[in-house]
C-alpha cells in the first residue's frame, strides 16, 4: 500500500501464482464455476482500484488463476460498487487441458507419458509478453492474466511502453533479469535474507516493497520508498537474482532465454541498486505448459516429547507408528523435528532438550490418510511417556509436472470489459 | 585449517520440480577464488549426498562472485508430492553452510 501510494509508479504489477496454485484454483472453480481466481482478489482490489485512479498507474497481476473472466467481472462489479471508471483487459487462453493427450511426454526427469500420472485438473500454458500486449494496448487500468511467466507481468509493460520489437532479445533479456528481480517483492528488498549478527536487516516488520526505474535500454535502478523497512543491497539483489534459476546463462521465459550470468550490480547510493548487462537469445518454439493432476493423498501426524531421554522416546514413537501402519502404508516417512526433519542429518550437531515426532504417509485413500494422524494421536495413550500436543492433517494432493507445446496450437484471447459491455480485443 | 562455509558465505535456495538450485557468495569478494577451489560440484554432492539422488552441477557467475549449484533428484520428488516437511527445500541453504572446507 505505501510502495501504490508514495512510489510513483506507472505500473504495479502482483505476482500471486505458485507452480500448483492453478491447480488447486481450478478445482474450486469446479466446485462453483464464479471462482476459480485468487480469494484475495476482492480485498486487495478494494485497496489499489481508489489508488490506482488516483495516482494514475496501470494493475498487472496473473490473479485470474484458473478463471481470469471471472476476476475481470469481480473487479469491474468492485470499481462499480466504489464508483470508479475503471476498464479491465482480461488474458485468457492458457487453459490447455482439451488440448492434452494421454501419450505426451513430460519434460520432469523420467519424461513419462501423462497417462502415468492420476486424473489431470488443469493445464495451463505460460504466456509471455506478447499475448499480454493487446491487452496493454487497449488502455485498459487493470490487466489480469491467467498463467504468465512471472518476469513476463513486468517485460510486458516495458515492451509497450518502449515499443521494443518482440525480437529484440537483448532488451527482453534485460527486462527479463529486472522482472525476475521484481517478481517476489519482498525477497529483494530484504525479505529472506536476514540472519542476526551477520546478515542484519532493519525493520523487517515493516517490510517496503521494491520497484525498479527502467530506461528504454532495458537498464534498471531498484528501490524502495523512503522511511520503509528492509534494505536493497547488492547482496540481496544477488540472493534474487539466481533464486530457482537452474542455469544462470540460459533462463527460458516465454519472451526470451535470458543470460543472467553476464549481469552486473552496483550499489548506487543507499537502497538503491542499479541492474544492466543481461543478455538474451531467441526464444524457444514452444510454450511450457504446467499441468496438474490427482496425486492421491497425504496424512500427517506430529506430537512432542521433552526432557530426559526426549529423541529416544521419540524415535520408539516414530518406530511403534511405523509398525501399526505397515500392512496398510508403504510410503511413509517418519521426521524428528528439531532434530534431522529438514537436513535428514544433524551434522554432528548436539542433541536438542525437546524433539517433535512428525509421521507422514502418501496414501491411495482418505481414510488411509486420517489414519496416519490417528496413529499418531494413539501414542497419547499406547505410546511412549510424555508426548503431547499432537496435531494431525489428511488431505488431497495435487501434484504438477510440465510439458512443451508448439505456440501455433495455443490461443490466447484478449476480452475488453467496459462500464456495460465485453468486447475481445485480440 | 579448517572452515564452515557459514564464516565464509551466505546462500540461498530455490527450486524447480525436483531439483534443488543453491546459490553461493563470499562475504569478502577475495574469498571468490578459495570457494571456486573447494566448493566443487563433487564437493557438494558429498556433503549432501544423504539428499541429492542425482547429480550435481556448477555454474560459476564470476561477475556476482557467485557459484550456482543445480541439484537433480534433491527434493524427494518435488514440492507438490513430497512427504518433506520443508518440500520447497528453502532450508537447505544452511545445509549447505554446514560444510567444513580447507581455508
Amino acid at each position: 500500500m505505501i510502495l501504490a501510494s508514495q512510489g510513483e509508479l506507472d505500473y504495479l504489477a502482483l505476482e500471486c501464482l505458485a507452480e500448483r496454485t492453478i491447480a488447486l484454483a481450478q478445482l474450486r472453480k469446479l466446485a462453483d464455476p464464479a471462482a476459480g481466481f485468487d480469494p484475495l482478489l476482492e480485498a486487495r482490489m478494494r485497496a489499489l482500484l481508489p489508488l490506482a485512479v488516483r495516482h494514475g498507474f496501470r494493475i498487472v497481476t496473473n490473479m485470474g488463476a484458473a478463471n481470469p473472466l471471472g476476476a475481470g467481472r469481480r473487479v469491474m462489479a468492485l470499481s462499480r460498487e466504489l464508483g470508479l471508471k475503471v476498464t479491465t483487459a482480461v488474458l485468457s487462453g492458457d487453459d490447455v487441458l482439451s488440448l492434452l493427450e494421454p501419450g505426451m511426454r513430460t519434460i520432469e526427469a523420467r519424461g513419462a507419458a501423462l497417462s502415468e500420472y492420476g486424473a489431470l485438473v488443469s493445464a495451463n500454458a505460460y504466456f509471455g509478453a506478447e499475448e499480454m500486449l493487446p491487452a496493454l494496448a487497449s488502455g485498459a487500468q487493470v490487466i489480469i492474466t491467467g498463467r504468465v511467466a512471472d518476469p513476463s507481468l513486468f517485460v510486458a509493460p516495458l515492451a509497450h511502453e518502449f515499443k521494443w520489437r518482440l525480437d529484440d532479445w537483448q532488451r527482453l533479456g534485460r527486462a527479463t533479469a529486472i522482472g525476475h528481480l521484481l517478481e517476489c517483492a519482498g525477497q529483494v528488498t530484504g525479505g529472506y535474507f536476514a540472519e542476526p549478527g551477520l546478515k542484519d536487516v532493519p525493520n523487517l516488520a515493516q517490510l517496503g516493497f521494491p520497484w525498479c526505474d527502467v530506461d528504454a535500454e532495458g537498464n534498471g535502478v531498484l528501490g524502495k520508498v523512503a522511511g520503509t523497512g528492509g534494505a536493497i543491497t547488492l547482496r540481496t539483489a544477488k540472493e534474487q537474482l539466481l533464486y530457482e534459476v537452474t542455469d544462470p546463462g540460459g533462463y527460458i521465459t516465454p519472451d526470451v532465454v535470458a543470460d543472467f550470468s553476464t549481469v552486473s550490480l552496483k550499489e548506487s547510493a543507499p537502497d538503491r541498486v542499479a541492474v544492466r548487462g543481461a543478455g538474451g537469445r531467441p526464444r524457444t518454439p514452444t510454450y511450457k505448459v504446467s499441468v496438474g493432476y490427482r496425486a492421491g493423498f497425504v496424512g500427517e501426524g506430529e506430537i512432542s516429547y521433552a526432557g530426559a531421554k526426549a529423541v529416544e522416546r521419540a524415535r520408539l514413537a516414530g518406530e511403534i507408528v511405523r509398525e501399526r501402519l505397515r500392512d496398510d502404508v508403504t510410503d511413509l516417512r517418519v521426521d524428528l523435528i528439531g532434530m534431522d526433519s529438514a537436513h535428514r542429518t544433524d551434522f554432528s550437531h548436539s542433541l536438542p532438550y525437546e524433539v517433535r515426532l512428525r509421521v507422514a504417509a502418501r496414501t491411495a485413500t482418505r481414510e488411509l490418510a486420517e489414519r496416519v494422524g490417528a496413529e499418531v494421536e494413539a501414542l497419547w495413550i499406547n505410546g511412549p511417556a510424555g508426548g503431547g500436543g499432537v496435531r494431525r492433517h489428511a488431505q488431497e494432493r495435487i501434484g504438477v509436472v510440465s510439458l512443451l507445446l508448439e505456440r501455433a496450437r495455443v490461443r490466447p484471447k484478449v476480452t475488453l470489459l467496459d462500464e456495460d459491455r465485453e468486447a475481445q480485443a485480440a | 585449517m579448517k572452515r564452515r562455509l557459514h564464516e565464509l558465505a551466505h546462500a540461498r535456495a530455490g527450486d524447480k520440480g525436483d531439483t534443488l538450485t543453491l546459490a553461493l557468495f563470499p562475504y569478502r569478494e577475495e574469498d571468490y577464488e578459495l570457494l571456486r577451489r573447494e566448493v566443487t560440484a563433487q564437493a557438494v554432492k558429498r556433503h549432501l549426498a544423504h539428499l541429492v539422488g542425482g547429480e550435481v552441477r556448477r555454474f560459476e557467475v564470476p561477475g556476482l562472485h557467485a557459484l550456482q549449484f543445480v541439484c537433480e533428484r534433491a527434493l524427494d520428488g518435488g514440492v507438490t508430492t513430497s512427504l518433506a516437511i520443508d518440500p520447497h527445500g528453502k532450508t537447505l541453504s544452511y545445509a549447505l553452510l554446514e560444510m567444513v572446507i580447507d581455508a
